[in-house]
């Protein structure tokens, strides 16, 4: 319901207590169902002889049964989402696993460990964890659960136990394998060729509107620059006249308001459109993939009915992997349709709301 | 100020024309003929009009009347011209003097002149001025015939004189001041507005950007189509209105810029007194040393230092006679100089008293065209903000459709 839909500002100094805790969050059902709430804040740094990295706290609270406490504080530094994406990935290939923000932004050049580029972290890692726990299937993930729960040295020991580098690499060139024999794409259905096509246009016009909110930025900061000089002018100018010095005044504070209204406004695109705007770049490469491993699944389907349409012998050996197979690719594909329109309704309401923002606070720029 | 011209007359710059001709080295060239319109103004008639009288001139022209009443008139604060080539300008608006808007603006900017020097009390009386509103030939010949370059001071006893003056009046040297701060403060001012304007123009029309990827990724949605598309159309408008709002800003900067050229017409006048007083003071000084002079050959005491002094000494002294004649010269100097001193203390007077009368009236009349133009320049940014309030409202309503 879009009503309850509340833009996310979150300060990270707040008091953290559940009915504050509603307030932070954006909404994708009643608030009655939510359970499961969590934060990212208070970034630290830790150095030690081989490096230096940041830890974020993760503090999270809830009602559900499965979870021993109903409140829970852990540290966690960016390797460790990173670790949590990956496994989300393993196990659900075809769900659309939200966006972590980069690992260093080369663009901006941002020291990575300034506080802009800190801050900006943590809100996406924040966003990161409150997707996943939205997500109706994710938010049961028995490693996400790990991920909230335990301290970090039983985090490190559980990680060295999940599948081994070299079956991953096994995954890994499956994958390149399939997709060099043009895996799933023959035999795919309709709709997934439509997504494909949705995606690209989709990537194309959000890294544009990337674009031009960025620029938007910069000549608004320009025009803020020119107008700090502006004002004092005709303060400068009072001074030597006696008659019109109060017009003069007047006119230097009404700029001075002016500097501030635009301040207001640069703030409100940089708190709320760009970043948006920027997951969505990231999810459109997201979704991509997720495409792509559906084909895969496919193509593995495909390639081991045409091998059975050759082989007449081990029928039985080959129907049943086909079997679980077919399954397999069915599954993978009603979930990512399923996934998809939520993904679909998600991003329309979060454009709705941040181009409703973007609009709101140029109203209260030009009401100002 | 009731018989000022600009009541009984009607005067307008209509029409500027581009015209070739041939100038004074036979080369030719491209200039731009402003049509100047007169009708006299009948109080009593209803539904008859005088009949309109049109004459067509260059800006040379306006030039060589701007500098006859600036030579004849030199305690009037006279009104100054709009300018001769474009400054202060943003990157949108061309430097170029022939550029349409260009034109446009300096045509109201002569209007402009002519109206007020055909509203002030004194100029406005002038016949010469008179003739280049009436009448078209034979008017450069007629100008040039009142001599008034023979009457112009040079720019370099002007010069000498600002240094070397010791006793200028204080109000003078206090509105010398003044106009030094006023042209500086407004040129930075123009300055600082032109880069503004810049940057304005800039935020307003990369949201037009918007308007054509929106347009372009509704054409994938479904549900987000229509209003996506609505929501570019209204990036579009804003986009475009930036054009209306700066070159109404133009005029503004129009009207500041007269009063940055006012300035110097302030300067002038100043310039004129000092060169006046300092006159008056080397006058003075002149007939102190006559005055000495004279004592001295009376008394034969000596109580300068001259070579002539020196000389007589060293090769004797001159005859009864000789000195005789010497003091009767000089007694004869001196009269003419007290009489000259005395009609260049009362030229002196009235010049100060004729000068800072219109230097009053200026005053009223700068005060309130100032603040006229600041309240149209707030009235200006409220019709822009309100612009982009509706703007953004319908955007937003957009936007919530989506």
């Amino acid at each position: 319901d879009a009503s309850l839909a509340e833009v996310n500002s979150f300060s990270p100094s707040m008091p953290i207590s559940p009915s504050s805790m509603i307030n932070q969050y954006k909404f994708e059902d009643e608030p009655e169902q939510r359970d499961l709430f969590i934060t990212v804040d208070d970034p630290e740094s830790h150095i030690t002889a081989l490096e230096t990295f940041i830890t974020y706290r993760v503090l999270t609270k809830t009602s559900r049964g499965e979870f021993d406490s109903s409140e829970y504080e852990v540290r966690r530094r960016y390797q460790d989402f990173l670790w949590l994406k990956s496994r989300l990935e393993e196990a659900h290939p075809t769900l659309i696993i939200p966006p972590l923000p980069e690992k260093f932004i080369m663009k901006g050049m941002v020291e990575r460990f300034s506080e802009e580029f800190i801050e900006t972290r943590r809100k996406a890692l924040h966003k990161f964890l409150n997707r996943i726990a939205d997500h109706p299937t994710l938010t049961f993930n028995e490693d996400f659960k790990i991920f909230l729960t335990v301290q970090a040295w039983e985090l490190s020991s559980h990680k060295k136990q999940g599948p081994g580098l070299l079956s991953r690499m096994g995954q890994t060139v499956r994958a390149v394998a399939s997709s060099v024999r043009g895996g799933g794409a023959k035999n795919r259905p309709e709709v997934f060729t439509e997504m494909n096509n949705y995606m690209e246009t989709f990537s194309q016009k959000i890294s544009v509107l990337d674009k031009i909110a960025h620029r938007i930025y910069k000549e608004e900061r320009e025009y803020f620059n020119e107008m700090k000089e502006y004002g004092p002018i005709h303060t400068l100018w009072s001074a030597s006249e006696d008659d019109v010095a109060d017009c003069l005044k007047g006119v230097a504070s009404c700029i001075d308001k002016c500097c501030k209204a635009t301040e207001k406004r640069m703030a409100g695109l940089s708190e709320n459109l760009l970043p948006i705007l920027h997951e969505y770049i990231l999810y459109s490469e997201i979704l991509m993939g997720v495409l792509k491993r559906r084909d895969q699944i496919q193509g593995e389907l495909d390639s081991r009915v045409d091998a059975l349409t050759n082989k007449k012998t081990e029928k039985d050996l080959f129907s049943e992997e086909i079997g679980r197979l077919e399954d397999k690719v069915e599954y993978a594909n009603n979930v990512l349709k399923a996934d998809w329109d939520r993904w679909k309704q998600n991003m329309q309401r979060d454009m709705r709301a941040t181009f409703t923002n973007v609009a709101e606070n140029n109203l209260r720029y030009y009401e100002e | 100020m009731e018989d000022c011209l600009a009541k009984k007359m009607e005067i307008t710059v209509s029409e500027a024309e581009k015209r070739t001709g041939r100038n004074a080295m036979n080369m030719q060239e491209t200039y731009t003929a402003y049509l100047i319109e007169t009708r006299a103004v009948e109080t009593q008639s209803e539904g008859q009009c005088a009949p309109v009288d049109s004459l067509w001139r260059r800006y040379s022209e306006f030039e060589l009347l701007r500098n006859y009443l600036s030579v004849t008139y030199p305690h009037i604060v006279v009104p100054p011209l709009p300018e001769k080539r474009a400054d202060f300008v943003w990157h949108k608006l061309s430097a170029d003097n022939m550029d349409p808007d260009f034109v446009e603006r300096r045509r109201i900017g002569l209007e402009n002149f002519l109206l007020r020097v055909a509203s002030h009390p004194v100029l406005c009386q002038d016949k010469i001025f008179y003739s280049f509103l009436t009448q078209e030939a034979g008017w450069k010949e007629m100008v040039n015939e009142t001599g008034f370059q023979l009457k112009a001071d040079s720019r370099l006893k002007a010069l000498n004189a600002t240094f070397r003056v010791k006793n200028p009046d204080k109000r003078f040297t206090e509105l010398k001041h003044y106009s030094d701060e006023l042209q500086s403060v407004i040129s930075h001012l123009l300055r600082v507005r032109a880069r503004v304007a810049d940057r304005l123009y800039g935020v307003y029309k990369v949201h037009g950007n918007y308007g054509r990827v929106f347009s372009e990724w509704s054409a994938i949605e479904k549900e987000m189509g229509d209003g996506l598309q609505s929501a570019g159309h209204h990036m579009d408008v804003y986009a475009a209105s930036i054009d209306d709002i700066l070159e109404e800003e133009e005029h503004y900067a129009d009207q500041l810029k007269e009063y940055l050229f006012y300035a110097e017409a302030l300067r002038a006048v100043c310039r004129k007194h000092e060169l006046m007083q300092y006159d008056l003071e080397m006058a003075a000084q002149d007939l102190t040393t006559k005055k000495q002079q004279c004592e001295e050959l009376a008394t034969g005491t000596v109580r300068t230092f001259s070579l002539k002094g020196m000389t007589s000494k060293l090769f004797g002294q001159e005859t009864p006679e000789q000195r005789e004649a010497k003091i009767k010269v000089l007694e004869e100097q001196i009269q003419e100089g007290e009489e000259q001193l005395k009609s260049k203390n009362l030229e002196g007077r009235d010049f100060v008293k004729s000068a800072w009368a219109d230097i009053e009236r200026f005053k009223e009349q700068k005060n309130h065209d100032l603040k006229e133009a600041l309240i149209s320049y707030a009235v200006m940014q409220i019709s822009m903000c309100k612009k982009g309030i509706q703007v953004w409202t319908n955007a937003k309503e957009c936007f919530s459709k989506m």
